[in-house]
């Protein structure tokens, strides 16, 4: 590649040789530089055109009766009540189960693990946990909960999976956050006679927050569009009523009726709507998928903002 | 001795009752140590319920499994080329569904390999800091993207527009699925390789610029290769990513077991197959609903070793530096 007349520099070929390859290996700089651009602009294209496909498809279908009315065999009067609220019910339980069950597992895993062979197989079986297929989780929930523990197709059956699903999720980013706590924090507060559990509540937990919140917003987001766990519990598709509701019961007290309750959600009734032939009925799709996207988008633009703005912050 | 420090309690109390008072402060710091200790114990049972779910599922998947390998030889489960489970001619080839899932992820992965890899040189050595500062969030949300959604756009957009190339393309085909899949992998490739890329120490880079080297040089020749074992990872948590995914296939390939290796034809995955199973009304404990158990088992066995497969190559990469 180098040119012989390299010795001779003074010479007016060398340098000019010299300048060609340069110039050569300048443009092989520059056409790659065009070739990732044109790749983030193909991710572009397909986010456009996905978004965009909806939006044609679905956008008209977007009306104030389309969240409040139940589905029908009309596709034009069909609506996402039950799924919508079957949705906010199931992510509901869902939080209750994964976020204590992942900050404590994280905190654990953080700073009271010792180093042993039980630390190491819990830290094994999170890393794993994560890379196991979503429908394989409702394998265990269809063996676990619907048929062992009784719970039917229901509510809680469907929380309790989506929660042991995006566990590993809570878990990783409760870590990760209280990783970069400096350790000059907890010497300070052990220094003042603070036991372990005064350093993690008064400052390991609040310093972590907004990552914890994070990981947990944006596990949610994958949550309520996970379809196929929840087809493999065997939820019905076609719900045309709500679940009890909690306040319904005749003591004024809490009543936890809807938890065994049958249910739909917002990806099953979009799958519901996608595999009808008729044509009018994909458009019921398209607009289902529409709100599933922004659902799902802007939760996971507030987890990106919460990181950003706190990265930004926070200054040990 | 503590006359000069300001005291909580009065020291005439202190010599008064100094046996009382020294029972209740060691009282209450058998509470607290108890109190602490109920919390370690609370947060380690948080922490075990990752070892419990998977050893549940190993469970029940095996559990299902013993049974209906009791009625299915093994060895045909592995060869027989058919799967037709709920005919009267029963056949249980797991191959018929192992060619729709192979198949689907090798298109997958043709998209997505190297899509996620220039994009991961890209942004790790070329991007200007404020192209990066918006294309990393960018590709985060395309990841974010539900995969129903993606399935959506597979049946009613991608393949409508290969069909206008190639007329004869059934509406269910392996291929549409495939690029769809490969799309959704990107982001997820993408990250992880840059990660890796980024972890290359910075004085390598100056050492070959040093030398004259170009950017593309230096990322080709002196990132990649560091960073080899970090892309090697990214790929094969792809390539697990693509063998689970479930609805891309489910809606866009159909769910008709196909013993073909070729894209353009309609095929079942694994995955779809249980799908389809679970959206029937098969009664708990026949053949059919033991199936999806022994197909689970297949499908969890083929992750977990490109899992353990990735895992150890992050870890190599990791320890290099």
């Amino acid at each position: 590649m180098i040119p012989k007349s390299i010795g001779a520099s003074t010479s007016e070929t060398g340098v000019a040789e010299l300048r060609r390859l340069i110039a050569r290996h300048k443009m092989w700089d520059w056409l790659f530089g065009l070739l990732g651009t044109l790749a983030l602009l193909f991710a572009t294209l397909v986010f456009a055109a996905l978004f965009g496909q909806m939006l044609i498809n679905g956008g008209p279908h977007l009306s104030w009766d389309f969240f409040t009315s139940f589905p029908s065999r009309r596709a034009a009067s069909a609506g996402i009540l039950s799924a919508w609220v079957g949705t906010v019910l199931v992510m509901l339980v869902t939080a209750l189960v994964a976020v204590p069950l992942g900050i404590g597992a994280g905190i654990y895993l953080e700073e009271y693990a010792r180093k042993n062979l039980l630390t190491d197989i819990i830290e094994i079986n999170v890393t794993n946990l994560a890379g196991v297929p979503s429908i394989i989780y409702g394998l265990l929930a269809l063996g676990l909960f619907v048929y062992q523990f009784g719970l039917g197709q229901s509510i809680a059956a469907a929380g309790l999976t989506l929660a042991l699903l995006i566990l590993p999720v809570v878990i990783v980013a409760t870590r990760e956050a209280i990783r970069t706590i400096p350790q000059n924090i907890r010497e300070g507060a052990y220094a003042c006679g603070s036991s372990k559990w005064q350093v993690v509540s008064h400052h390991i937990i609040p310093y972590s927050l907004p990552g914890i919140m994070t990981g947990v917003i944006i596990g949610l987001a994958r949550a309520i569009g996970e379809t196929a766990p929840i087809i493999t519990i065997g939820a019905l598709t076609f719900i045309a009523f709500l679940p009890p509701s909690p306040f319904s019961s005749p003591d004024h007290l809490l009543s936890f009726e809807w938890l065994l309750a049958p249910f739909t959600v917002m990806p099953i009734q979009m799958f519901n709507w996608i595999s009808r032939p008729e044509e009018a009925f994909q458009a019921n799709a398209a607009a289902a998928g529409l709100v599933l996207l922004v659902m799902t988008l802007s939760m996971n633009a507030l987890a990106i903002w919460i990181r950003y703005h706190f990265r930004k912050k926070i200054k040990w | 001795m503590s006359s000069i420090l300001p005291l909580k309690h009065p020291p005439e109390t202190l010599a008064a009752t100094p046996a009382a008072l020294r029972q209740g402060w060691s009282s209450a710091k058998l509470r607290r140590r108890l109190a602490e200790h109920a919390i370690e114990t609370l947060l380690l049972l948080a922490a075990m319920v990752s070892v419990f779910t998977t050893a549940a599922i190993v469970a029940i998947l095996v559990w299902e499994s013993v049974v209906f390998f009791r009625s299915v030889p093994l060895l045909d489960f592995l060869t027989d080329t058919q799967w037709t489970p709920l005919f009267d001619d029963a056949h249980f080839g797991i191959l018929a569904l192992l060619s729709g899932t192979l198949t689907t992820t090798i298109v997958a992965l043709m998209v997505a390999v190297p899509l996620g890899t220039i994009l991961a040189i890209y942004l790790s050595e070329f991007a200007p800091f404020r192209v990066r500062e918006v294309a990393k969030p960018f590709l985060e949300l395309l990841g974010g993207i539900p995969t129903i959604v993606y399935g959506y756009f597979a049946l009613l957009f991608v393949t409508p527009v290969l069909q206008r190339i190639h007329p004869e393309l059934p509406g269910f085909n392996m291929l549409s699925a495939g690029l769809v899949m490969g799309i959704m992998i990107i982001p997820y490739v993408s990250s992880l390789s840059e990660d890796a890329m980024r972890a290359v120490p910075m004085h390598m880079r100056e050492a070959s610029y040093a030398m004259g080297a170009t950017r593309l040089q230096t990322a080709l020749f002196v990132v990649t290769p560091a960073a080899l074992s970090g892309l090697a990872s990214s790929y094969i948590l792809g390539i697990s990513r693509a063998v689970g995914e479930t609805m891309v296939v489910a809606i866009a390939a159909g769910m008709q077991p196909n013993f073909s290796f070729d894209p353009s034809e309609p095929a079942a995955t694994i995955t779809a197959y249980i799908v389809q199973v679970a959206l029937g009304d098969l009664p708990h404990g026949s053949i059919g609903y033991q199936t999806i158990f022994a197909a689970g088992l297949t499908l969890l066995l083929i992750t977990l070793v490109f899992n353990i497969i990735g895992h150890f190559l992050r870890k190599r990469f990791r320890e290099a530096y």
